[in-house]
C-alpha cells in the first residue's frame, strides 16, 4: 500500500504554462471520530485562460480543494501535504498575509449560494468596492466607478443605482451576477467557481454560464469550474477531472472524457443520468451503494465496493492495490486499456443512447 | 390563433393516457394574503401561488409538473393533497368533489392519495424507528393487513429494497438514498391509488438519484398508481412521465404527452426551458439557444394578461391585455395544450439566429462575435 501511494500519481504534464498547479494535495480534518482524508493524492494543471471542470458527488473532496487553494481551510484542525503552486508562489507554507494579498485580486471565488455569500449587512456596492481599493489602492470613487462598471458588465439593470442596494434587494439571479461582478473586480488570473449555478433554476442557469464563458473570453482569466453536473460541465469546460472519495479518478479534455469514459466511476454516472434525448423506455443503470465514509474509505481502489468490473482484473488486486493515475488523458483503474475500450462500446455505450 | 384553435383529432396514437381520470383538477387557486398597515393590519395584497390550474391525472399514469422555483408546482401537490385548502377551485377525485371535504368525509379519500416529499432528512421524524414511521399510517386508518402491521411494514422494507431486519432502526443510520425508499415505503403502506411525489430525487447525488427513480418505476408498473411526479429536473420527468405539464407563475403554460412536449413544443417558455437544459453529450447536433433575460417576476403582482410576456420574445400588445386559453392549437396532438397567442414552430432544431434577451450578454456577444 505504501509503496503503491509513493509511486502513483507522478506529476501530470507540467506544461510551463500552467499557471496553478497541484501536486500530490493530501487534505486531512481532524474530527471527533477520527480523521477525515478529504482529499488524498490528488494533482492538477490549470492553465491561462483554460477550463478546468471537476465533477464529483458531494463528499468527494472538491469543494475542500479549492479552499486550501485559497487558504480558507480551519488551519487547527486541517493538516495539509502536497504542494500548491500559483503563478511560481509556492501556496501551502505562505502565511496568511501573502494569501490576503491573493484572494480577491490574483485569485476570486464565486460561491453556490450568493445570500449567504454576501454579508446581508452592508450594500452591494460597498461589498464589491473593497477588494478593488484593498488591493489597487483606489479611491472611494474610483471603486465606485469600477463596481458600477462590472455590474453594467455582468447585466444588472440600472447600475449605478442598484451599487447602494442591500443584497436581499436581488433576485437569485442578480445576486449571482453580483457574485460574478465582485469575483472580477481586479481582474484575476484565476476564478474558482464552486457549484456557481446550483442554487438557480435552468433558464437562469443558461445565462450566467453563458455569462461566464463571454467573460472568460474578455477577461482570460483561468477558470477552476467545480459542479456535480456533467451536462454544465460539458458546456463550460475545457479539461475534465472526476473525483470520487478525494481522490481524482479520470483526467481528460471534455470531449475525450464524455465521449469515450475509462473509468467505471464515469461510466456509471454517465448511465444513472437521464437524458432529453434518451430513450425512456431502458431504465436508468445506477451505480449501486452509496460513496464510502472518508473516516474509513475503502483499501485498494475507493470505488472497488461498487464498481461491476472487479472481476475482470487481472494481475492486481483491486481492493488491495490503488490504481494509479497516469499522466494527460488517464483514468485510475486496473483494468487494461482493450478491456475499457470493449466494456465501453459493448456494455456501456449502447446504455447511453 | 383563436381561428385555429379547433381541430378534428391528430395523428396516430401517443403515450396513452391509461385509464379513467382518476383526479381532476379545475381552476384551482391558492392565495397567500399579505398583512400589512397600521395601526391596523389588514390584507394588503396576495401571493398569488397557484392562480386557475387546470389538471387531469389518469389511474396509473405519471403526470409530470415542471417549473422553475416558485411557479407553484409544489403548492399544487399540496392542494392536490388537500394539505392545503384552495382559494377557489375544484378537485375531483374518482368522481368525488373533495375540495370542501371535512375531516370525516376525506378520511377514506386520504388514505389514497398519498405524498413522498422532497428532503428524506426532515420528512422521517428522528425519534421513531422506520419500524414505527412506516406503521403509522396504517395505525392512523385502523388498517389490519392479514399477518399483522409488523410484517407488512417488513414486507414493504423489501419491496423498497431495505433490508427488513432494519424495522429497529432509526432514520439517522441510513443515507439519503435509503432514507427517501423510506419515505416511500411510508406512501406505499396504505396501498394508494396516487402518489404526489414533490421533488423526490433533488435532494439526492446523481449516483443515486438514479435508484430511487427505479425505485418508483417499479412500484408504479408493478402496483398501477398513479403518479403527480413534481421536479424541476426535465430529464428525470421526461424520463417518469408519459404526461407532462409546464407551469410558470401559478399557472399550466403547456400541457402534453411525453414526445410532444419535448420534440415539439409550441410554447415559448417551454422552448426556453428545454434549451437552457445542460447536455453531457458533446456530439448533439445543434439545438436552438434562447437566452431569457433576468428571473421570474413576483407573484404577487404577476403580468397582466400571459403572464410570460415579459420575458417572452414574441410579446405583443394582445399579451398584455388578453390572457390566452389553454387549448389544442392546430397541428398538435390530441391532449396537446398550450396557452399561448403567437405559438413557436413545433420544433426544437437550432434556428437561424439565436433568442438572447439578456442584453449584458447580447452586447457581450456582440463584441467578441457570436462563437457558438
Amino acid at each position: 500500500m505504501t509503496t503503491m501511494t509513493k509511486t502513483e500519481d507522478t506529476p501530470a504534464p507540467t506544461g510551463p504554462e500552467a499557471f496553478l498547479s497541484v501536486r500530490d494535495l493530501r487534505v486531512r480534518f481532524s474530527t471527533e471520530d477520527g480523521i477525515v482524508k478529504a482529499v488524498d493524492g490528488l494533482s492538477f494543471d490549470v492553465e491561462r485562460g483554460k477550463t478546468l471542470g471537476i465533477v464529483g458527488e458531494s463528499g468527494s473532496g472538491k469543494s475542500v480543494t479549492n479552499l486550501t487553494v485559497l487558504g480558507l481551510h480551519n488551519r487547527k484542525t486541517t493538516e495539509i501535504d502536497g504542494e500548491i503552486v500559483l503563478d511560481g508562489q509556492e501556496l501551502t507554507g505562505a502565511s496568511e498575509r501573502e494569501l490576503e494579498k491573493l484572494r480577491g485580486n490574483k485569485v476570486a471565488m464565486i460561491f453556490q449560494d450568493p445570500l449567504t455569500a454576501l454579508s446581508p449587512y452592508y450594500t452591494v456596492g460597498r461589498q464589491l468596492s473593497e477588494p478593488f481599493m484593498k488591493h489597487r489602492g483606489a479611491s472611494k470613487k474610483e471603486a465606485k466607478a469600477r463596481a458600477i462598471e462590472m455590474l453594467d458588465k455582468v447585466g444588472i439593470p440600472q447600475p449605478a443605482l442598484r451599487f447602494n442596494d442591500y443584497p436581499h434587494q436581488f433576485s437569485g439571479g442578480m445576486r449571482q451576477r453580483a457574485m460574478i461582478a465582485m469575483a472580477l473586480m481586479c481582474d484575476p488570473d484565476l476564478l474558482i467557481a464552486d457549484e456557481p449555478t446550483t442554487a438557480l433554476d435552468v433558464t437562469v442557469q443558461a445565462q450566467i454560464l453563458d455569462l461566464l464563458k463571454d467573460l472568460q473570453q474578455e477577461f482570460g482569466s483561468a477558470i477552476i469550474f467545480i459542479t456535480h453536473d456533467l451536462g454544465v460541465i460539458a458546456n463550460m469546460a475545457d479539461d475534465l477531472l472526476v473525483m470520487y472519495a478525494g481522490r481524482a479518478v479520470e483526467r481528460g479534455s471534455v470531449r475525450e472524457v464524455l465521449r469515450a469514459p475509462q473509468h467505471p466511476y464515469t461510466w456509471g454516472l454517465l448511465s444513472s443520468m437521464p437524458r432529453l434525448g434518451g430513450d425512456t423506455g431502458e431504465s436508468l443503470v445506477p451505480i449501486p451503494g452509496s460513496p464510502p465514509s472518508l473516516l474509513n474509505p475503502p483499501t485498494g481502489c475507493p470505488f472497488h465496493p461498487r464498481c461491476a468490473f472487479t472481476d475482470q482484473v487481472t494481475g492486481a488486486s483491486c481492493s488491495g492495490e490503488r490504481p494509479s493515475l497516469g499522466a494527460g488523458r488517464a483514468a485510475a483503474c486496473h483494468l487494461t486499456g482493450e478491456q475499457k475500450q470493449t466494456i465501453f462500446i459493448d456494455q456501456i455505450k449502447p446504455r447511453l443512447g | 390563433m383563436s381561428e385555429n384553435v379547433t381541430l378534428p383529432k391528430q395523428q396516430g396514437p401517443t403515450d396513452k393516457p391509461a385509464g379513467e381520470p382518476l383526479l381532476t383538477v379545475e381552476g384551482l387557486t391558492k392565495h397567500f394574503p399579505i398583512y400589512g398597515g397600521f395601526p391596523f393590519k389588514r390584507q394588503v395584497g396576495a401571493v398569488k401561488a397557484v392562480d386557475g390550474v387546470d389538471l387531469t391525472v389518469h389511474a396509473g399514469e405519471s403526470l409530470g409538473l415542471v417549473g422553475e422555483s416558485g411557479c407553484g408546482k409544489s403548492t399544487t401537490g399540496r392542494l392536490i393533497t388537500r394539505l392545503m385548502e384552495p382559494t377557489a377551485g375544484k378537485i375531483t377525485y374518482a368522481g368525488r368533489d373533495i375540495t370542501r371535504a371535512n375531516r370525516k368525509q376525506l378520511a377514506p379519500v386520504r388514505s389514497e392519495i398519498q405524498m413522498i416529499f422532497q428532503d428524506p432528512y426532515s420528512s422521517l421524524n428522528p425519534r421513531q424507528t422506520v419500524g414505527t414511521i412506516i406503521k403509522s399510517p396504517m395505525e392512523v386508518n385502523g388498517i389490519n393487513p392479514p399477518g399483522g402491521r409488523e410484517n407488512r411494514v417488513r414486507e414493504l422494507l423489501e419491496t423498497v429494497g431495505l433490508n427488513p431486519e432494519h424495522y429497529n432502526r432509526f432514520p439517522h443510520e441510513f443515507s439519503g438514498g435509503q432514507r427517501q425508499r423510506i419515505g416511500v415505503a411510508r406512501a406505499l403502506a396504505l396501498e394508494p391509488k396516487l402518489i404526489v411525489a414533490d421533488e423526490p430525487v433533488s435532494a439526492l447525488d446523481v449516483s443515486i438519484q438514479a435508484q430511487v427513480v427505479n425505485l418508483l418505476q417499479k412500484v408504479q408498473d408493478e402496483l398501477g398508481i398513479a403518479f403527480l411526479f413534481i421536479a424541476h429536473d426535465l430529464a428525470v420527468v421526461r424520463h417518469f412521465s408519459q404526461r407532462v405539464a409546464v407551469m410558470y407563475l401559478g399557472k399550466v403554460m403547456e400541457v402534453a404527452d411525453r414526445d410532444s412536449l419535448y420534440n415539439r413544443p409550441r410554447h415559448p417558455y417551454t422552448h426556453a426551458l428545454l434549451s437552457a437544459v445542460p447536455e453531457a453529450d458533446v456530439d448533439t447536433g445543434k439545438k436552438e439557444r434562447i437566452r431569457l433575460a433576468g428571473d421570474v417576476p413576483s407573484p404577487v403582482n404577476p403580468p397582466s394578461g400571459c403572464r410570460f410576456r415579459t420575458r417572452c420574445w414574441k410579446a405583443q400588445d394582445k399579451c398584455a391585455t388578453e390572457e390566452p386559453p389553454l387549448v389544442q392549437i392546430s397541428g398538435n396532438r390530441e391532449g396537446h395544450l398550450t396557452a399561448c397567442h403567437f405559438p413557436e414552430e413545433p420544433s426544437t432544431e437550432a434556428r437561424t439566429e439565436d433568442v438572447v434577451m439578456d442584453p449584458a450578454l447580447a452586447a457581450l456577444e456582440e463584441e467578441h462575435g457570436s462563437d457558438d
